[in-house]
């Protein structure tokens, strides 16, 4: 045991408590955050007691969040971000001021002090990005107006976190005894922080992608890795540099790369370590809630809870009525919206940092929010099983809606002259396509069109299903190398087997070596265009369109029952030679019979 | 009609010669003109003809895939609508038939309303088609059974849902078997007769035909197929 280094115990216990729990809780139905917490509760020093350095852990694992808002800021698209923007600032700004007004007023009237009751009001007044998102997406609410309406808010609150978080030093300040800064200090730390943030967005407008672009070109996937990692590092250090919130910095990084074609591929590579870190903090915020407190005062916990999970309902459902949203899809929208969450923890934790309130009344509200978060699943369940079913009689709208979401639901990968021609058609049929490349100077210039294209290799299974294979109905495999090609029909085979493919055969080869994989719809890429071909040159030499048609359509389905004919033998050359051979003398014998045919001008045809 | 150079250019040349004072429209449709003796000699002979826009069915759209505008367009132009085709199977050859499927639609060709429904009213359809059955086939008493006037009705009502006049036919029987020179002779009416259109003795009694009216909730059930907005 003693030379064991203390780190590997730590990474032991942690990933033992998380992989135990975690299923257990998603068994049960109540989703990872929960397990994560109750992971740490039982591995913390009220639980087990296996772990006890629970504030380092914590601090390192708020890089967790930190990498959550890159993630968040890479999802908010300038243009997604203007369409919403009523919704967001609008019906944001209305959820958060008035749950935080209310829930202020409601802990000063019962005699709290007003900084611990506004940094109460606020932190509980955000909801769990995390649960709700989760739970949209798993109800495919995503469509409906209650599922907008819910995003929406989210986005608000993330962004609604950062100047919260930015605002307790300075209410520590107030409540605590800092001196004042000198004039010129100040001066020189806030031309610091506008430096760094104009040197963010103008690094990231003009340098980023370049630079991302470069990285991508020298084909080593860790490498670009590396990069994602080390961007959201550098800007949260910067940030911290300069006194301001990593998170904010991170969020910002974020925005300025959501436009770029390598959004998918950061995400993708982002998307692990924030799932991993976001579980560590989960961990250590279950293990740090204190319960000693909640054994000294269980009413006034219990208190909190109820009240303001009432006060936070009440206020939400006044809300989702201004919003005019379909009363069925009011009350999951309102459970969402009305649990704490995530940020909560953060803001208390900071609170506490910032001496705004004592440690106690922080363990005693991340108490709440935890709680709350374990509630919310619960009371979902209820509804489903309650409520919903009266109101179940009729809903017609949502049917649409999930029309129009299937519609949506196909897979482009490779956008060179292939996949481009299927993508364009589907596009002017209205019908939306998610389109992955992995040639970077392609998606470049495809980008200059204005057709929306990801850069991201499409044999990555995690690529894959971020481009959402497990419920689009039909790949378009329009890639042109062989390997990569077949490499993803085997991913598709093996994890997503009720994806459709359409596949882009190179030459007889590969297109046999498909047919052995499965897949049935595979069109030889140059075979109707050269069919065309050779209809103009019997037309230029003198033979009538339609009789050209004609010959070309018998030559063609010959020459696709012939394929037929061959593929059993696909693996023994000389029996597929003789196969083929036979096969073109058959045609040849063929098309000779139907030329004697016209020649004696048989009574089949119309010789009017 | 020299076989080879006119067909191969006529996809491109053909449809483009709807100019400025070519009154009349005729669309020829043969699937293997090759192959024909009567029709392709009536396409020559019209080809000649100067108020003659003609449009090579099969050559124009060896696809099957119509330009709707572009014929309703030249429909727009011409006062004679001639269709000039061998009778298939008692009708007209596919082709044709998906022509006046997809180019004659509800709310352009006929329609409940003045506004809408009403670009045909008052133009001439001509048929001028061949058979290969001689005209002693069309009797109670021949193979065919029928006076050849009994597959006609469905042109007729066709031009009258549209409000044109039909115009009496001009029919070849026999066009496999007659001699060349009754051949020759049938050409040359034809072209006598696009000449001096509209001036023809038969026209005097005929009597403008008032367009039928078909109303809306005919043509378009609740919750159909789409495609059942082509059937009348």
């Amino acid at each position: 045991m003693e030379h064991t280094p203390a780190w590997l115990i730590n990474s032991f216990i942690y990933l033992a408590a998380a992989v135990l729990v975690v299923p257990l809780a998603k068994k049960l139905g109540l989703g990872s955050i929960i397990g994560y917490l109750a992971a740490g509760i039982a591995i913390g020093p009220w639980g087990l007691g296996l772990v006890t350095n629970v504030q380092d852990i914590l601090h390192f694992a708020e890089f967790g969040v930190v990498l959550m808002l890159f993630l968040i800021g890479l999802e908010l698209e300038p243009k997604r971000l203007w369409n919403l923007r009523r919704p967001i600032f609008g019906w944001g700004s209305a959820q958060v001021l008035s749950c935080a007004g209310v829930l202020t007023g409601v802990a000063i009237a019962f005699g709290v002090g007003w900084q611990t009751a506004l940094v109460a009001g606020m932190g509980l007044a955000l909801s769990s990005t995390a649960i709700a998102l989760q739970a949209i997406s798993e109800r495919n609410l995503m469509p409906t107006s209650s599922g907008q309406a819910g995003f929406s808010i989210l986005l608000f609150q993330d962004v609604a976190a950062i100047p919260i978080l930015a605002l307790l030093p300075l209410l520590g300040a107030i409540s605590g005894n800092n001196e004042a800064a000198d004039q010129t200090s100040r001066a020189l730390e806030a031309i610091k922080i506008i430096a760094v943030i104009g040197g963010i967005i103008l690094g990231g407008r003009l340098l980023l992608r370049p630079l991302l672009r470069w990285i991508a070109n020298s084909g080593t996937p860790e490498i670009f890795t590396a990069a994602s990692l080390l961007l959201v590092v550098g800007i949260a250090t910067l940030m911290q540099f300069v006194g301001l919130s990593m998170a904010l910095g991170a969020f910002l990084a974020g925005v300025l790369l959501a436009e770029s074609e390598y959004r998918r591929e950061l995400e993708t590579d982002i998307e692990p370590f924030k799932g991993l870190l976001l579980g560590l903090f989960f961990i250590a915020v279950g293990m740090s809630i204190d319960f000693g407190v909640l054994r000294q005062s269980p009413g006034l916990m219990a208190a909190i809870l109820f009240g303001f999970l009432s006060l936070k309902l009440v206020v939400i459902y006044g809300l989702a009525y201004f919003m005019k949203l379909p009363y069925q899809e009011r009350p999951v929208f309102v459970v969402l919206m009305a649990q704490g969450g995530e940020f909560a923890f953060v803001v208390f934790q900071a609170a506490a940092g910032a001496q705004v309130f004592s440690p106690e009344t922080a363990s005693l509200l991340i108490g709440a929010v935890a709680l709350s978060m374990l509630l919310s699943p619960l009371l979902l369940l209820a509804i489903d099983k309650l409520l919903l079913p009266r109101y179940a009689s009729r809903n017609p709208q949502q049917l649409a809606e999930i029309a129009e979401q299937q519609e949506a639901s196909i897979i482009i990968a490779g956008f060179g002259r292939y996949g481009q021609i299927v993508g364009r058609m589907l596009l002017a049929q209205g019908i939306a396509a998610t389109v992955l490349d992995h040639d970077a100077d392609m998606v470049e210039s495809v980008r200059s069109f204005g057709y929306r294209v990801f850069y991201g290799d499409a044999t990555r299974l995690d690529l894959l299903r971020k481009a959402g294979a497990d419920k689009a109905k039909i790949l378009v495999l329009s890639v042109d190398d062989k390997v990569q090609s077949l490499k993803i029909v085997d991913l598709v085979k093996e994890h997503f087997p009720n994806l459709e493919i359409v596949a882009r055969a190179r030459d007889v080869t590969h297109w046999n070596a498909l047919r052995d994989r499965g897949v049935m719809r595979v069109e030889r890429e140059v075979f109707e265009s050269s069919l065309r071909s050779a209809r103009t040159v019997l037309e230029l030499l003198g033979q009538h369109p339609h009789e050209a048609r004609q010959a070309a359509m018998r030559f063609r389905q010959h020459n696709l029952d012939l394929f037929e004919q061959m593929y059993p033998h696909h693996k023994d050359r000389a029996k597929a030679i003789a196969v083929a051979k036979q096969g073109r003398l058959q045609l040849e014998e063929q098309m000779a019979q139907e030329r004697e045919q016209q020649a004696q001008r048989q009574p089949t045809g119309w010789h009017d | 009609m020299k076989t080879s150079s006119t067909t191969a250019e006529s996809a491109s040349t053909l449809p483009t010669s709807t100019s400025a004072g070519k009154d009349i429209y005729i669309i020829a449709a043969h699937p293997a003109w090759r192959e024909s003796r009567v029709n392709r000699l009536l396409m020559e002979t019209a080809q000649a003809v100067p108020r003659v826009a003609l449009q090579d069915l099969y050559a124009s759209y060896s696809d099957y895939s119509i330009n709707v505008a572009k014929e309703q367009a030249a429909l727009e132009k011409a006062r004679l609508v001639v269709l000039l085709h061998p009778i298939q199977w008692y009708s007209m050859p596919a082709l044709l038939k998906l022509w006046v499927d997809e180019v004659l639609t509800y709310g352009w060709a006929y329609g409940e309303s003045v506004e809408g429904g009403r670009a045909l009213q008052g133009k001439d359809l001509w048929l001028v088609a061949t058979t290969g059955g001689p005209s002693e086939s069309y009797h109670p008493a021949g193979y065919n059974r029928y006076f050849f006037d009994a597959f006609l009705p469905p042109y007729e009502q066709s031009a009258a849902v549209c409000g044109m006049r039909f115009l009496p036919p001009l029919i070849l029987h026999g066009a496999r078997s007659i001699e060349e020179e009754a051949v020759v002779q049938h050409g040359q009416t034809f072209g006598q007769l696009l000449h001096s259109y509209p001036s023809w003795p038969e026209l005097e009694e005929l009597e403008q035909c008032p367009a039928c009216v078909v109303p809306m909730k005919d043509r378009l059930p609740e919750s159909d197929d789409p495609k059942s907005k082509r059937t009348l």
